[in-house]
């Protein structure tokens, strides 16, 4: 067992050399020869908007407009709901910040106060309610149910995005929320987003109407209906719905969507919320048109067409029956969510390269990698001789790991991330050169070789690692801080350096094992 | 042997004896960059500040002069219009008005138009203010981590004294390269906050070798002094030193040469921080150690007698195990 390598330790190391040129070998391969590799070892790099040519474009949610307007609405509900009971108040006036407002009045008869809470809960049961001794109220919103609004908002639109990016074609597009209030779109090939941009400006149109029954029997449409086509779950079915042309509900005035699971039956079904204005028509033609059939349009498509069952007063309904899974109703409460964006948007920040810089940069890139890769190895080989020629090989068996832990990890590739891997190339063979300069100092104090090449591996260890470590902190709080390209390359050397510390001592002892067995020497060629 | 020995070993130099000079040089460096953050602060590109950068290929070299005056009337304030690589490539950069937040689109619009047909965009970067403020922000912060981590890393791998040497070494070197963006106005950026990242990266790196070997040297050599157990330990690594800021600054030169011209201005400022991340281990982290009292020769055999008499004491404890125990036998290697 030279150098403590038991067998075990060999087999590993040369399985994972082995497993590292197959898993990095669908990069070196054509695009068609990597198809008919077996579904696991199809994982290739891919590489980041910067290279391959793209726009990434950072949109801002207003969520600012969005609790204006709720604010006000609420402003409008309590005011409502006061003078419903027939209380008298005073100075209604709202304070603090947008994002968490309070609201305060004062009581006129301060024999109320017991029934005020209950009152406000009615409006919405997210509402927290105050009352003092001398009779001033105050509401404030429950901050998490603020928080979870937010979040939906900013679910919605990415929804709504998604949808609407996906009508104009785009392949892969990346949609992801960021921080508090931001999305980011990344949209690979579209060396021009105007045409994005000017869909996701666009106000999308939902509305409720009636069937035409008698036209959707004859199957064509009549003198005040259209033929629309019906989609759900997103696929046409080729059926087509008789839509009357007059809107009986605007889809502005739906509030709310949720999927719901009746706790007795168990039945699927959505619920619909609609705002004051909203329900009071729904009222209307819901009583007028009992045992009739509406229909929910988006964009010129029906989403779905139930049937009313009874005069829904409320402003609350529930479609129900039909839906076979809480999936299928779920994916109708967000389109029916979705159906317009919930908040203004706007583009704040706007980065496009195009295919040709992305493809001049993958080849300087390259080039540039090769050529240190190259002046390294030459000089690690003056440097050390036969030993920079085996610090040389677990320099390849870095590169082949690291491009194999990239592809596994479906990692991105970026421009700064290329930059990574030509530093890792500098700082890899670092742990060899610990080791060397080590093995040196042994032979200068009259080691004998092999002794010394065992002492030059366990001395430098606790320098590697340590040494090692600390950068790949630095390079974790890069990845955690940077945008995209930069995390790039905080990920190449972030891998790099860790698979150099296993390159540059286990591949190198085994390398120099075998060679040792083989000479015999006395003196070392380092 | 290696076939050129180029790195020399045995070297004996007085790194730290002529601290006072070193430190010096040090201090004024420091003050100069101070000054020029101060006085002329940085500049700040528009990853912070907000605003375009064009960059295009054009059919034929065109006449920058000529294209200035074309873009005058536009008013976007002022126009940057730089060769980028070639003669046909130019650059072309401006600010966010002041006051405005929304994203000049038809400023872009605008310039395509006078541009004209047959020129390639290769890349168009428009940034919003704000976006610029969260980058400032979470830059200044990523460095601050960055320093904390690794800070408390040494410190419970070394102990806390080396720690601050370390970390103090790190600061002055982040700061250096924050300076030389002020003092050389390079334009200061996203990938500026990711050159000073990496220039922590690499200068830790170099320290924690050079402070390992003064560890070690501290537990073996109890008869010199501790300014000659730094110069021993650093002239003992300075082959290492050497070798290692030769190749990786190899390859990073290779990128800054063949890599193209935005590899070329995001590596450039590493280069020269790799070389001061280099001289920082040697001239600051170490002779640094001297101020903070670091237990050595005799101090430390005193230390050592202490700790072993109280785990002497531990032993006449260890001793009065209660019976059952002691029944259970005893395993002797």
């Amino acid at each position: 067992m030279l150098f403590g390598l038991s067998q075990t330790r060999k087999i590993t190391i040369i399985a994972t050399c082995v497993a590292g040129i197959l898993f990095c070998l669908p990069n070196m391969v054509s695009k068609e020869l990597a198809e008919k590799f077996p579904s696991w070892l199809q994982n290739t790099v891919s590489l980041g908007l910067d290279l391959r040519g793209g726009s990434h474009l950072q949109l801002e949610v207003d969520l600012k407009a969005v609790n204006a307007e709720f604010l006000s609405n609420l402003l409008a509900d309590v005011r409502g709901a006061l003078r419903k009971e027939h209380i008298m108040y005073l100075n209604l006036r709202v304070e603090g910040r947008e994002s968490n407002p309070k609201l305060f009045f004062d009581l006129k008869d301060i024999s109320n106060k017991d029934k005020i809470s209950n009152i406000i809960k009615k409006i919405d049961s997210s509402l927290l309610t105050e009352v003092s001794e001398q009779g001033q109220v105050s509401i404030t919103v429950d901050p998490i149910a603020a928080q979870n609004r937010s979040k939906l908002i900013i679910e919605q639109s990415i929804e709504v995005i998604r949808r609407r990016i996906d009508e104009t074609g785009t392949k892969e597009p990346t949609i992801l929320r960021q921080g508090n209030d931001r999305i980011i779109i990344q949209l690979p090939g579209v060396d021009d987003p105007q045409e994005v941009k000017k869909r996701l400006g666009k106000t999308a149109k939902m509305t409720f109407n009636m069937v035409d029954s008698g036209a959707q029997n004859t199957g064509h449409a009549g003198p005040d209906s259209t033929m629309l086509d019906y989609v759900r779950g997103g696929e046409e079915g080729g059926r087509k719905i008789a839509v009357r042309n007059q809107v009986s509900v605007s889809g502005e005035d739906l509030i709310d969507a949720q999927a719901t699971t009746d706790p007795q039956s168990g039945d699927i079904g959505v619920s619909l919320r609609f705002n004051n204005r909203g329900a009071r028509k729904f009222a209307e033609i819901s009583a007028n048109s009992i045992g009739k059939q509406f229909a929910i349009v988006l964009d010129g498509k029906v989403l779905t067409a139930p049937v009313f069952r009874e005069a829904i007063p409320s402003g609350v309904a529930s479609i129900s029956g039909g839906f076979h899974t809480i999936r299928e109703a779920n994916e109708l409460a967000l389109l029916l969510r979705a159906g317009s964006l919930p908040a203004p948007l706007k583009v704040v920040e706007e980065r496009t390269v195009g295919p040709s810089l992305g493809a001049d940069s993958i080849h300087d890139g390259r080039n540039a990698t090769v050529i240190a890769f190259l002046m390294v190895s030459v000089f690690m080989f003056l440097g050390y001789s036969m030993f920079g020629l085996f610090a040389n090989l677990a320099l390849v068996f870095n590169m082949v790991l690291l491009f194999a832990g990239l592809s596994l990890l479906q990692a991105t590739l970026t421009l700064p991330g290329i930059a990574g891997i030509a530093m890792t190339i500098g700082m890899a063979v670092d742990a060899n050169v610990l080791i060397y300069e080590r093995i040196k100092e042994e032979l200068r104090a009259g080691t004998a070789a092999l002794a010394a090449i065992e002492a030059g591996y366990e001395r430098a260890m606790t320098t590697i690692i340590d040494s090692n470590l600390t950068t790949l902190i630095a390079a974790g709080v890069l990845y955690e801080f940077g945008s995209g390209p930069i995390r790039g390359f905080a990920v190449t050397t972030a891998i790099g350096i860790s698979v150099s510390m296993f390159t540059a001592l286990s591949v190198t002892k085994l390398v120099t094992a075998w060679w040792f067995k083989n000479k015999q020497v006395q003196t070392l060629p380092i | 042997m290696a076939v050129l020995n180029l790195i020399p070993h045995n070297t004996n130099f007085d790194f730290i004896g002529k601290r006072k000079i070193t430190f010096s040089i040090v201090i004024l460096s420091t003050l100069i960059f101070m000054g020029s953050l101060l006085f002329k602060g940085l500049n700040y590109g528009i990853d912070f500040k907000g605003g375009v950068v064009m960059e295009v290929r054009m059919p034929t070299a065109p006449n920058i002069q000529h294209l200035r005056e074309q873009l005058e009337p536009l008013k976007l304030g002022e126009v940057a219009i730089q060769e980028f690589g070639s003669a046909q490539d130019l650059m072309i950069k401006f600010e966010n008005a002041e006051g405005k937040s929304n994203i000049p689109e038809t400023a872009v619009n605008s310039i395509k138009t006078i541009l004209g047909d047959g020129v390639e965009y290769r890349r168009i970067e428009t940034v919003g203010p704000k976006v610029g403020d969260e980058m400032v922000h979470n830059g200044l912060m990523a460095v601050l981590y960055a320093l904390l981590g690794i800070l408390i890393y040494v410190a419970f791998r070394f102990e806390w004294r080396f720690a601050l040497c370390a970390v103090i070494a790190l600061g002055h070197d982040c700061f250096l390269i924050l300076g030389m963006y002020s003092l050389f106005p390079l334009e200061f950026n996203e990938t500026a906050i990711t050159a000073i990242l990496i220039t922590a990266g690499y200068s830790i790196n170099d320290t924690i070798v050079v402070l390992d070997r003064i560890r070690e040297n501290i537990k073996r050599c109890r008869k010199i002094t501790l300014v000659e157990i730094l110069n021993k330990s650093i002239n003992e690594t300075l082959s290492r030193t050497i070798l290692t800021v030769v190749t990786t600054f190899l390859a990073v030169l290779a990128l800054f040469m063949f890599g193209g011209p935005v590899i070329a201005v995001f590596v450039l400022p590493i280069l020269i921080s790799m070389v001061i991340g280099t001289l920082s281990s040697i001239f600051v982290a170490s002779p640094l150690l001297l101020y903070f009292n670091v237990k050595h020769g005799k101090a430390l055999d005193e230390e050592e007698e202490r700790i072993a008499k109280s785990l002497e004491t531990e032993g006449r404890y260890e001793a009065s195990v209660p019976k059952q125990f002691a029944d259970d036998g005893v395993i002797e290697g």
